[in-house]
């Protein structure tokens, strides 16, 4: 948690259920007497904490596991994402799951109800530093996420991978087009291709293309090792498939 | 009654079975058979369904030699009569006919006889105690959670949560072998309801059809909680804005119906954790209604739906 020149810790408290909220503002009340701190907004969903990080400077997130639309763990991985993301304390009722994943994970979690001194006692770590890693959070995860994040300057941006035409390669980043734009991501091919198993379909070493944006493929002997390329849905665009992929060819048609 | 109908049609096949050389013949003979065993099957049901409370009070052993004398008696008659109907088709004398419903009768009751051994009391009791709805621990935690936010702002209606709470837990931790009144269960989802609303506010809404229920029929205890909260869980927690529960309880044809239709918001995960609600629901209706009790569960246009049957009891009959 990097705090804004001599202030205190800036707290947003994210539940669905809105006696949880109150719960932990009480909670708070009672710990800002020896741990100075700022409520600055509440979120209902994950989608909701996203909206409040871009919107003001969040130094700390105490996140609901279980929320409708956006659960806290996809929510998580975006804001892990940042340059400079804020602290994240998850809080849970019971869910078996989740909590032997941080366990083996090393990820701190709040188990709900929860007591002011454990309370004080995240809120102590989370000002030492010692943000949970992108890494651990995807190795928690018990299901891929919905959305892929975009993050400029400073503002994330969600691209539901329902519109993705496919993922592209290029040195450091992976590009990803939709029928609108493109955007780049810092993430790597492998990993995004291990998450979106069943949404994505390698084509080349560098490309994964949506199984469901493949309208059919073409004959295509110079540009393509194989002799063929997808053509993409909506875009109408050529993709050439390298010889190793030339199943993939086969597999669709 | 549906497995003593099934157990004398499989006698009546096997028998056919023997009777015919070929498998052709073995249709006509079934045929045949059936012309002549079916009226006596469902008269002498009819007569017992009629005479259960006689019977009951006469005592195992005279029941027993009267459902026997009976089952005889009944035979020759159909077989009297069989003979004037078809003369020369049956090569069975008076005597063998009654052996043979001797027989048969005997198989039957013997069969319930074990079945009812295997079933209760030590080993059905045993089981339905293990298949007692468990609450989810989830539900728990967060119902404290619940309460405890409401301590300082409203100490009224803390009060009023944790007697529902109270109440649910202790209707859980019951005994929980015999049957009881639906209202009671009634009651039960309407507090597991209010505790749920504490949490989930307005997302919670539930609508109640249940004018045609009578209070009194009686049904296995935890039969709709486990349902509402799995309704709850699937249907109104997944998604921000919430929506309706419904819950409808009424008779028709003898029969008690219960249905409860809830949204089905976005895909459904935790479906693992659904079917063991439901499993357990339903073996437990078996055992206390065998076959004529069912359970199914359907998704129409984005609503899933659970209906239960079962005969409609009460503590008189």
């Amino acid at each position: 948690m990097s705090l804004a020149q001599g202030g205190v810790p800036r707290i947003l408290i994210a539940d669905d259920e809105a006696p949880a909220r109150s719960r932990l503002r009480d909670l708070l009340d009672e710990v800002r007497e020896t741990f100075p701190l700022a409520i600055v907004d509440e979120a209902r969903t994950g989608k909701e904490v996203l909206a409040a990080v871009n919107k003001e400077k969040i130094d700390v997130v105490l996140l609901d596991i279980r929320m409708p639309e956006m659960d806290g763990m996809e929510a998580a991985r975006h804001l892990a994402g940042m340059e400079q993301p804020p602290a994240i304390i998850f809080t849970t009722a019971f869910d078996g799951y989740a909590i032997k994943a941080f366990e083996v994970n090393a990820i701190d979690y709040l188990l709900k109800p929860i007591r002011a001194e454990r309370l004080l006692a995240a809120l102590n770590k989370a000002r030492g530093g010692g943000n949970v890693t992108r890494q651990a959070l995807a190795a928690a995860a018990n299901q891929p996420r919905k959305h892929l994040s975009v993050h400029e300057r400073g503002k994330i941006h969600l691209v539901p991978l329902a519109d993705v035409l496919y993922l592209r390669a290029e040195l450091k980043y992976v590009t990803v087009r939709t029928a609108e734009r493109e955007y780049l991501v810092e993430e790597s091919l492998t990993h995004l291709e291990e998450e979106f198993e069943s949404l994505f379909v390698r084509i080349h070493r560098n490309c994964l293309v949506a199984r469901a944006a493949i309208t059919g493929f073409e004959r295509n002997a110079e540009e393509s090792e194989s002799g063929w390329a997808v053509v993409i849905k909506s875009t109408g665009e050529k993709l050439p498939v390298s010889r190793r992929q030339h199943h993939v060819v086969k597999q669709f048609r | 009654m549906l497995r003593s109908l099934l157990i004398a049609n499989l006698f009546m096949a096997a028998a056919a079975l023997l009777r015919a050389g070929t498998l052709q013949d073995f249709g006509t003979e079934f045929m045949v058979m059936a012309a002549f065993c079916e009226p006596i099957l469902i008269a002498s049901l009819a007569v017992l369904c009629l005479a259960r409370r006689l019977l009951h009070s006469m005592g195992y052993a005279t029941s027993l030699l009267a459902i026997l004398v009976f089952e005889v008696v009944l035979a020759l008659i159909a077989a009297n009569l069989g003979t004037n109907l078809l003369p020369g088709r049956v090569g069975l004398s008076l005597v063998q006919v009654a052996l043979l419903a001797l027989f048969v009768t005997t198989c039957i009751l013997a069969y319930f006889d074990l079945r009812a051994r295997a079933l209760s009391p030590a080993v059905a009791e045993a089981r339905i105690q293990a298949l007692q709805a468990r609450i989810r621990p989830h539900f728990l935690y967060n119902s404290i959670n619940a309460v405890l936010s409401l301590m300082r702002s409203e100490p009224r209606r803390a009060e009023r949560a944790l007697e529902d709470m109270a109440d649910l837990f202790r209707v859980l931790m019951a005994d929980n072998r015999t049957l009881a009144p639906i209202a009671n269960e009634v009651e039960l989802a309407r507090q597991y309801l209010a505790i749920e609303s504490l949490r989930l506010g307005d997302r919670l809404k539930v609508s109640w059809r249940i004018d045609g229920m009578p209070g009194d029929a009686l049904v296995p205890p935890l039969v709709l909680q486990p349902l509402v909260e799995n309704a709850v869980y699937h249907g109104i927690e997944p998604s921000p804005q919430g929506g309706e529960i419904a819950i409808d309880v009424g008779v028709s044809a003898g029969q008690l119906h219960m249905t409860l239709t809830n949204p089905l918001p976005g895909e459904t995960r935790h479906t693992a954790g659904n079917k063991m609600a439901l499993a357990n629901i339903r073996e437990r209706l078996q055992l206390h209604f065998d076959a004529e009790a069912s359970m199914k569960s359907e998704v129409i246009d984005g609503t899933y739906r659970v209906t239960i049957r079962m005969p409609y009891l009460t503590a008189q009959a």
